[in-house]
């Protein structure tokens, strides 16, 4: 299974973004093959929705599974409909959080932030 | 690096005076300021230098070549915004445009074109010791979360290494608020007791629980309106919110204020206040 | 007569001085764009006479048409629509329903459908109407709700109407000053006071309105704001003191000029004032006051909308409009410290 990270810089040793539709990069990892890719985050830059964006730019790389701090609940209703399922990571390194992972020590993320619109939504 | 926002419902209730005063306590090595719309941080801490200036580019904006324009008029029939007037010659107005690019698309003769449009000015204040990250929308450009979020990257990507950094955030709760909540420690809400703040306090509060991030309130002008001052007390510690002190009305704020000066430069009743408040927020951010 | 009160900032008094002037205007009209934190209401307490839902369109998919070429998630710059497991999802808040994605579609599988995004609310207050806009939260502009409450509020007989706009200087504190007569910029004079009135001072000049401005919470000494207008020229209409029983009755949403004398007084001759300022700044713009009785003598309002949108188009396609630049407004207000 593909699984994707939100990061900083092109590294594995790097941290998770903090902040996921604004990342400047996706780390795309085959669990399988244990490759992993580094994929730009076009959306980053859009003034809104960027969210969004970034949830179908993930969808499109066939993600099973996307590991995040936290999530907007737009970009969560992407990944419904895609059927990706959300993981909780930790304050480690892209590289010990996909090793988490892999273990299934990661918890399931549940709770989205409403959008930069999107106050009225769920999640609050 | 642990950061601090301070926030209020609505504009005016004393986030700046608070923030500055706290970046003085701190002796803050990071700070930033997102109200974007009216950044006033500026104006109370000191900085010689100039800072490092860097265009922020919102949404494109429709350009329109009268030499190619045919007034077919279509373009204008699309527009949702009203942005495109007919005249002597068809032209688009800049405040008027939203920048989603049905002109461009529906012109059959290409005299539409998307532009990219400067929307904002970002300020960088850097010097051996301190970083101070702020910036300015232009008149007429709509509020944007995607300048907050600049402002607050361009703070930790020059003062990484930073134990604190504090935030004045933006008033309100709209998309600025939300960008500058994300990926905070924690918040301290200003909130000022009149029955507007009350509902406010109450709205941003509620915002800033989706968020994962500590969430304390304090009370500026707190003798303005007691009663209600008593009850945004009664409503933080029924929520289980910290309440980190009150600040009285104080005529001293406001000169301190005039003379450029945070209000512990100066011995007056609020500044001995909020020296408390700052304690126990520090107290709870760093627990 | 229209007279739009803004301030760069909130929280300066812009619905205190709106709010009182309205009150000691009666019979008038009060309008409150702040759409996203309307508290006239509060002040005025008005018995509603009549609601009306405000809608935009919101596109929705024919599921059954839909190929998925994406060329609407491709042609939305504002992200609203995404296509993931043959499905397109819409997100109505991010919309700014600009109808880009039904043009573009290439099978006609999406239309439009009307969704609320706030409602208008209009009622009475003793002799005051009251004219309420309020934008869901949430939802992405406020302006059409500006546009209706400005259409309906302006339409109610020669009654003087007080327009509370939105704070600050964006599209939509434009949008509610359109049409004003007069504007009066409200500021506190502190230093932070001085840099905020600048920018809507920039704002009225832009549009080419007459304009004074009220200094909310005054200390009698001197001030940065007091600077500030002295070195442009700016007139002071009036000043409201920083007064600990104001504020307090102000904080109970109470207008003040029904409670005490010395503040109907206040507001009484600041009215008067801004009447004279009018009066004087229409005698050196007969244009305005031709078109003021046409508007008094019941002109239709679409007349006046084409004839607002076209006055603010012609500002602002001037050249220099775009110059403003922020780091200006920002030396000058420095200099005044």
């Amino acid at each position: 299974m593909k699984v994707a990270i939100p990061a900083d810089s092109k590294s594995m040793d790097s941290k998770v973004c903090a902040s996921f539709g604004r990342a400047p990069y996706f780390v795309v990892y085959d669990t399988e093959t244990k490759d992993s890719v580094f994929v730009e985050n076009t959306a980053a830059s859009g003034t809104g929705g960027a969210g969004i964006r970034a949830a179908q730019i993930i969808a499109d790389q066939g993600v099973g599974a996307m590991l995040t701090p936290r999530c907007g609940q737009n970009a969560a209703d992407v990944f419904r409909s895609a059927d990706i399922k959300l993981y909780r990571t930790n304050d480690h390194s892209i590289k010990e959080n996909i090793e988490a992972f892999v273990k299934g020590e990661l918890p399931l993320l549940e709770d989205f932030h409403a959008g930069f619109h999107g106050r009225n939504r769920g999640g609050l | 690096m642990k950061q601090l926002l301070i926030l209020s419902g609505k504009g005016g209730t004393g986030k700046t005076t608070v923030a500055s005063a706290f970046i003085k306590l701190a002796d803050a090595q990071a700070y930033a300021d997102c109200d974007v719309d009216a950044p006033n941080l500026h104006l109370v801490t000191e900085w010689d230098k100039e800072p490092v200036r860097r265009d922020y580019y919102g949404l494109p904006v429709a350009e329109l070549t009268p030499k190619l324009c045919t007034h077919c008029d279509r373009c204008r029939q699309s527009c949702r915004f009203g942005a495109i007037t007919a005249g002597e010659s068809y032209s688009v107005d800049p405040y008027g445009c939203e920048g989603c690019g049905v002109c461009a698309y529906v012109c059959p003769e290409g005299a539409i074109k998307m532009v990219p449009a400067v929307a904002g000015d970002l300020q960088l204040y850097t010097d051996e010791a301190r970083v101070f990250s702020t910036a300015q929308l232009r008149m007429g450009s709509g509020t944007s979360g995607l300048l907050v979020t600049e402002v607050k990257k361009e703070m930790k990507e020059a003062a990484s290494d930073s134990k604190l950094a504090i935030i004045d955030g933006s008033p309100g709760i709209g998309c600025p608020v939300i960008a500058s909540l994300s990926g905070v420690d924690m918040v301290l809400i200003v909130a000022e007791p009149s029955i507007s703040g009350l509902s406010d306090m109450e709205r941003i509060i509620r915002t800033a629980e989706g968020f994962d991030t500590k969430i304390a309130v304090c009370t500026n002008k707190h003798d303005m309106n007691p009663e209600i001052s008593e009850k945004i007390e009664r409503y933080c510690a029924q929520r289980g919110l910290p309440f980190m002190g009150r600040i009285p009305f104080d005529p001293a704020a406001v000169r301190a204020v005039n003379n450029a000066q945070t209000i512990v430069d100066i011995e007056c009743p609020s500044g001995t206040a909020v020296k408390e408040i700052f304690e126990k927020t520090m107290a709870i951010l760093f627990e | 007569m229209k007279i739009a009160v803004l301030s760069g900032k909130g929280g300066t008094g812009k619905t205190l001085v709106s709010v009182n002037l309205a009150a000691v205007a009666a019979p008038s009209t009060y309008i409150d764009c702040d759409v996203e934190e309307p508290n006239g209401h509060l002040f005025f307490k008005p018995e509603i006479v009549r609601e009306e839902l405000i809608t935009v369109k919101i596109p929705q998919v024919d599921e059954e048409r839909c190929v998925g070429c994406r060329e609407c998630v491709r042609f939305c710059n504002y992200n609203a629509l995404a296509y993931v497991n043959q499905k397109l999802i819409i997100f109505d808040d991010v919309c700014h329903s600009c109808g880009g994605c039904v043009l573009v579609c290439p099978e006609a599988a999406l239309s439009e459908r009307d969704k609320a995004i706030g409602k208008i609310e209009i009622g009475v207050s003793g002799d005051v109407s009251v004219y309420t806009g309020i934008l869901n939260t949430g939802e992405a502009t406020g302006i059409p709700i500006i546009h209706r409450l400005l259409e309906e509020g302006s339409d109610d007989g020669n009654k003087p109407v007080f327009i509370d706009c939105p704070p600050g200087s964006a599209c939509i504190v434009m949008e509610s000053i359109k049409d004003a007569d007069y504007c009066v910029l409200v500021a506190e004079p502190t230093l932070f006071g001085a840099h905020n009135l600048n920018m809507v001072y920039e704002l009225v000049k832009l549009f080419d309105k007459p304009f004074g401005v009220v200094l909310n919470k005054c200390l009698n000494e001197e001030n940065p704001v007091d600077q500030f207008c002295s070195d442009k020229g700016i007139e002071i209409l009036g000043r409201i003191p920083f007064d600990h029983e104001l504020a307090s009755l102000n904080s109970s949403a109470e207008i003040v000029a029904h409670k005490q004398d010395e503040y109907r007084e206040l507001f009484s001759s600041l009215l008067e004032t801004i009447v004279k300022k009018m009066g004087e700044s229409a005698g050196s713009k007969r244009d305005g006051v031709l078109s003021d009785l046409k508007k008094m003598s019941g002109d239709t309002v679409s007349g006046e909308r084409g004839e607002a949108l076209h006055g603010s188009h012609s500002t602002c396609s001037d050249g220099s409009v775009k110059g403003v630049k922020p780091k200006e407004v920002r030396s000058e207000a420095a200099v005044d410290s």
